[in-house]
């Protein structure tokens, strides 16, 4: 149910969206203070701040998941109640969200037209949809097949299905979650295209993000969140990252890493030509050799989905070598048969895995028992043949207060915990462990800028302790700051190293598009 | 960012329970009221039914002791993510090692008779709920369709044992002999009998003891061991039990096994402890109940001891019911089991929403309470 009073309250141009005094409270948690928001029609508008920071709120809050406790929401000047998702359809407001809403094994018309049919016979909506859909892509220039299955697009396109879904229902005002959280740099751009495109056509977008560079790259305005409450409006042409992160942050952020030359000692680890094929035969790590020596970070950079889950699996444990040797200080220790994560790890080989929440941790579990996921067989931990809790929450308020992980809590549920301090908590379960070569992937996907600095200056110090730490990131900003080698991969193979003094995003960029590397460094010699 | 509070242990497992309980009687009545019989009349004679005098109490924690059972067997397994709906089969093949093992080795001596049968049990138990487990864990064959598959395989299995190779020479009944006196467990009874207490007879033996101790052990086996917490993370996380060395195909065959064993235990308290004997299906549903009992009592050994208190007062209650109301039959009886069934297992989830939303506005009063 939605309804609207009265026609706008005051004139010239209304704002696309206003909220006014916008307040949520979960319990305890005030997520929410006294919001005010005003979104210019036209515009795309940024909305930065920290994990938890209660930007997820306000949007579900302005699309009708939840209803605020206090405030109003005007839309095009009318004030608005809307107690779901239908209402704000109806005032087109459409959501992007971050883990897209699609059936796989529908076609991508199939999905857009879902819960918007049109009548009984599916036949008739169908076709219209196919028209209407032809149209939008036009105008926006999407390019997508609309009779391609949902399934087989990358994830990029996924998204443009979901942009399409918003606009195929009247959007007139699009937000979008976290939109670039599972995208390629190429990916992000295209998109970003998008919503210039969508600009120019007359819609508002609104733009939820953590990270900065997208902010300056794309929005026309931004708004800061911190701690629930709204502390600043900027206009994006008026403002720099640096302030931006120290409103978010509330203090000031050091966003470029400060390290000390490598001094790298013997090969820890060595890949000779490893092969790793998937679960449906194909194979995704083609011939990978290279090293690792301890004292040195050695960083694997390319696209999202080239090989590089796979490679960082394998050396975990996870999935066995089709091909090919690993050797660990001497010792084969290649994937397979008798060597699994829980014989990598009595050998020393710590991993901080990709995705947090499908492999680092059980988020049904305390933090007390996340805390020792693969290390649940330590001696410490027994007592008489049973788990020690006692020990147990000992330590894990150990690994608590050393990496900073808040709240302190070891019987809190691990999913009660922001993304930042669960993966602190991964990094202090792997990292106490004093290993020999850390497996580090994404580390600071989903991490609030605050923890960002935190995670970094840990992985340096795990080097300067003279260990061997494999870095596999998507985020490029991070590999060259951390790493002191790269390797670049593409199309499941290591097509070329760059020294991290010698690296810059043009040349690891053309290098992930499969470009030689010597190739790729004549031509930005050339630029 | 969760929507709401989470609820506090005393609402989630006292309160919800509870609540369901009493729409599930309140429907109850509502049927007994459509066949012209007075609610609150068949509510005391169930109650007394099951409580009123000592011999009920012996039959209610009777039918208890085998839905302890059935209840941790069907637990273990969904704490590995597993439902198990084999447990009665699983208890049935239980019922021809204890059976076994007490007709051919009726030489031993008792206590070690008791041991021999138990490990007999569990062997049977866990070895039938193996192969479902083999399949699931290495074949990927869905867990629920083969242990419902290995409940018809066992019943057929045991009719034909009991027919052509259990059965006495020259009885037309298609049950085993009789086991050795010396090697039936001690009933209630007797015991209080040898101690000087006065007890009326019934069903209740040593077994309910054996219920008692099994669910503690469930309960350290779970929440404190290695391997319960192995299980535990096969359960919930598949890849992240996979990634800290965890094999999932080998904690589903632990799991099933176990869970086996455990429902094998019926066999313990039926054949040894109450009838002496095989019978034709002597496991009378108890396995499925467990399902239920396990879901409502949230997979926890004491929650399960509290649902399965629960079972046991219906069946034995019920039982008295249907024999002091005519007009309320067997039937009857059975339809209002399922209606408990219905709202504390399959629809256990219909007022916890609005239960969350009450308590989280109070709480929010609470705290502003505080605040000021």
């Amino acid at each position: 149910m939605h309804q609207m009073h009265g026609a706008g309250e005051t004139g010239a141009v209304q704002p696309a969206i206003e909220l006014r005094g916008i307040d949520k409270r979960f319990g305890a948690v005030h997520a929410n203070k006294e919001i005010d928001l005003k979104v210019d029609k036209g515009t795309i508008h940024g909305i930065v701040g920290e994990n938890g920071a209660g930007k997820s709120t306000l949007m579900s809050i302005l699309y009708g998941f939840y209803q605020a406790d206090a405030g109003t929401i005007h839309v095009d000047g009318k004030l608005c109640e809307i107690n779901g998702s239908e209402d704000a359809i109806a005032v087109g407001i459409g959501m992007v969200h971050q883990h897209f809403m699609l059936v796989e094994t529908f076609s991508v018309l199939e999905n857009v037209i879902l819960g918007v049919e049109g009548g009984a016979v599916l036949r008739d909506g169908v076709e219209k949809a196919r028209e209407e859909l032809k149209r939008l892509e036009r105008e926006y220039s999407l390019n997508i097949d609309p009779d391609a299955i949902v399934g087989d697009l990358s994830v990029g396109l996924q998204q443009r299905v979901e942009i399409l879904k918003a606009l195929y229902r009247g959007a007139e005002i699009l937000i979008l979650d976290e939109p670039t959280g599972v995208l390629t740099p190429q990916e992000a751009d295209h998109l970003f295209r998008i919503l210039d495109t969508l600009k120019e056509q007359g819609k508002t977008v609104v733009l939820i993000t953590h990270k900065l560079r997208e902010i300056m790259a794309a929005t026309d305005n931004v708004s800061v969140m911190r701690q629930g409450a709204m502390v600043a409006h900027r206009k994006t042409a008026e403002t720099s990252p640096e302030e931006l992160s120290e409103l978010m942050v509330g203090r000031k952020v050091l966003l470029r890493l400060e390290k000390g030359e490598a001094k790298p000692a013997a090969t820890v680890l060595k890949v000779d030509n490893l092969c790793v094929d998937n679960a449906q035969g194909v194979r995704k790590v083609k011939n990978a050799t290279f090293t690792v020596r301890a004292g040195e970070i050695v960083g694997i950079a390319g696209v999202s989905g080239n090989g590089q889950s796979e490679l960082l699996e394998a050396l975990g444990g996870i999935r066995s070598a089709s091909e090919g040797t690993v050797e660990l200080n001497g010792q084969d220790v290649t994937p397979g048969k008798g060597v699994d994560a829980a014989e990598l790890r009595r050998r020393g080989v710590a991993h901080v895995p990709e995705d947090r929440h499908r492999m680092a941790m059980v988020t049904a579990f305390s933090a007390k028992e996340a805390a020792i996921l693969g290390y649940e067989d330590d001696p410490a931990y027994q007592k008489g043949g049973l788990l020690d809790w006692d020990a147990i929450s000992a330590a894990t308020a150990n690994m608590m207060s050393e990496f900073d992980v808040r709240p302190d809590n070891p019987d809190l549920k691990a999913a009660n915990f922001s993304g930042g301090n669960q993966q602190k908590l991964v990094l202090a379960r792997e990292i106490m462990r004093d290993p020999e070569l850390l497996l580090v992937g994404q580390p600071t996907r989903g991490v609030d800028i605050g923890a960002i600095e935190f995670i970094h200056k840990r992985i340096v110090a795990m080097r300067d302790a003279g260990k061997a730490v494999l870095l596999v990131s998507v985020e490029l900003d991070e590999i060259m700051s951390l790493a002191d080698r790269i390797l670049v991969m593409c199309d499941g193979a290591i097509i070329g190293e760059v020294a991290a003094s010698e690296a810059n995003e043009r040349v690891l960029g053309l290098m992930m598009a499969g470009v030689d590397p010597n190739e790729a460094k004549a031509a930005e010699g050339q630029a | 960012m969760s929507k709401t509070v989470e609820l506090p242990r005393w609402i989630d497992v006292g309160a919800l329970p509870l609540l369901n309980l009493l729409l599930a009687l309140v429907v109850s009545g509502l049927v007994v009221l459509a066949i012209g019989e007075n609610p609150i009349q068949v509510v005391e004679i169930l109650l007394y039914g099951a409580f009123g005098y000592e011999e009920a109490w012996g039959y209610t924690l009777y039918y208890t002791t085998n839905f302890i059972f059935t209840g941790l067997a069907f637990a273990v397994a969904f704490h590995c993510g597993l439902f198990n709906i084999g447990a009665e089969g699983q208890a049935y093949i239980g019922g021809l090692g204890v059976t076994l093992a007490a007709l051919y080795l009726d030489f031993l001596p008792f206590p070690i008779m008791l041991v021999v049968a138990m490990l007999a049990a569990m062997i049977f138990g866990a070895a039938w709920a193996y192969i479902p487990a083999y399949l699931q864990a290495r074949r990927g064959s869905h867990v629920v369709i083969t242990t419902i598959m290995f409940n018809f395989i066992a019943s057929s299995l045991m009719v034909y044992l009991l027919v052509n190779v259990l059965r006495p020479e020259g009885s037309m009944t298609p049950e085993s002999e009789q086991i050795a006196e010396h090697l039936r467990l001690p009933f209630i009874h007797d015991i209080a009998g040898a101690l000087g207490i006065e007890m009326a007879s019934s069903p209740l033996n040593l077994s309910f003891v054996y219920a008692i101790v099994i669910s503690v052990m469930v309960w350290l086996f779970i929440w404190h061991t290695r391997w319960g917490y192995a299980i535990r993370t096969v359960g919930a996380n598949a890849v992240a039990a996979t990634y800290a060395g965890l094999e999932p195909g080998r904690f589903i065959i632990i799991a099933m096994m176990i869970s086996g064993a455990l429902s094998s235990f019926v066999a313990l308290n039926e054949v040894m402890g109450v009838q002496h004997r095989l019978l034709i299906d002597f496991t009378a549903g108890y396995g499925f109940v467990g399902i239920a009992v396990a879901l409502m009592g949230r997979n926890h050994p004491f929650g399960i001891f509290l649902a399965a208190l629960l079972f046991g007062m219906l069946y034995q209650g019920g039982a008295e019911l249907s024999f002091e109301i005519p007009t309320i039959s067997n039937d009857m009886v059975v339809v209002i089991q399922g209606l408990v069934i219905l709202f504390t297992g399959a629809m256990e989830h219909m007022f916890r929403p609005r239960v969350t939303k009450i308590y989280t506005a109070w709480r929010l009063h609470q705290d502003a309470g505080e605040a000021a």
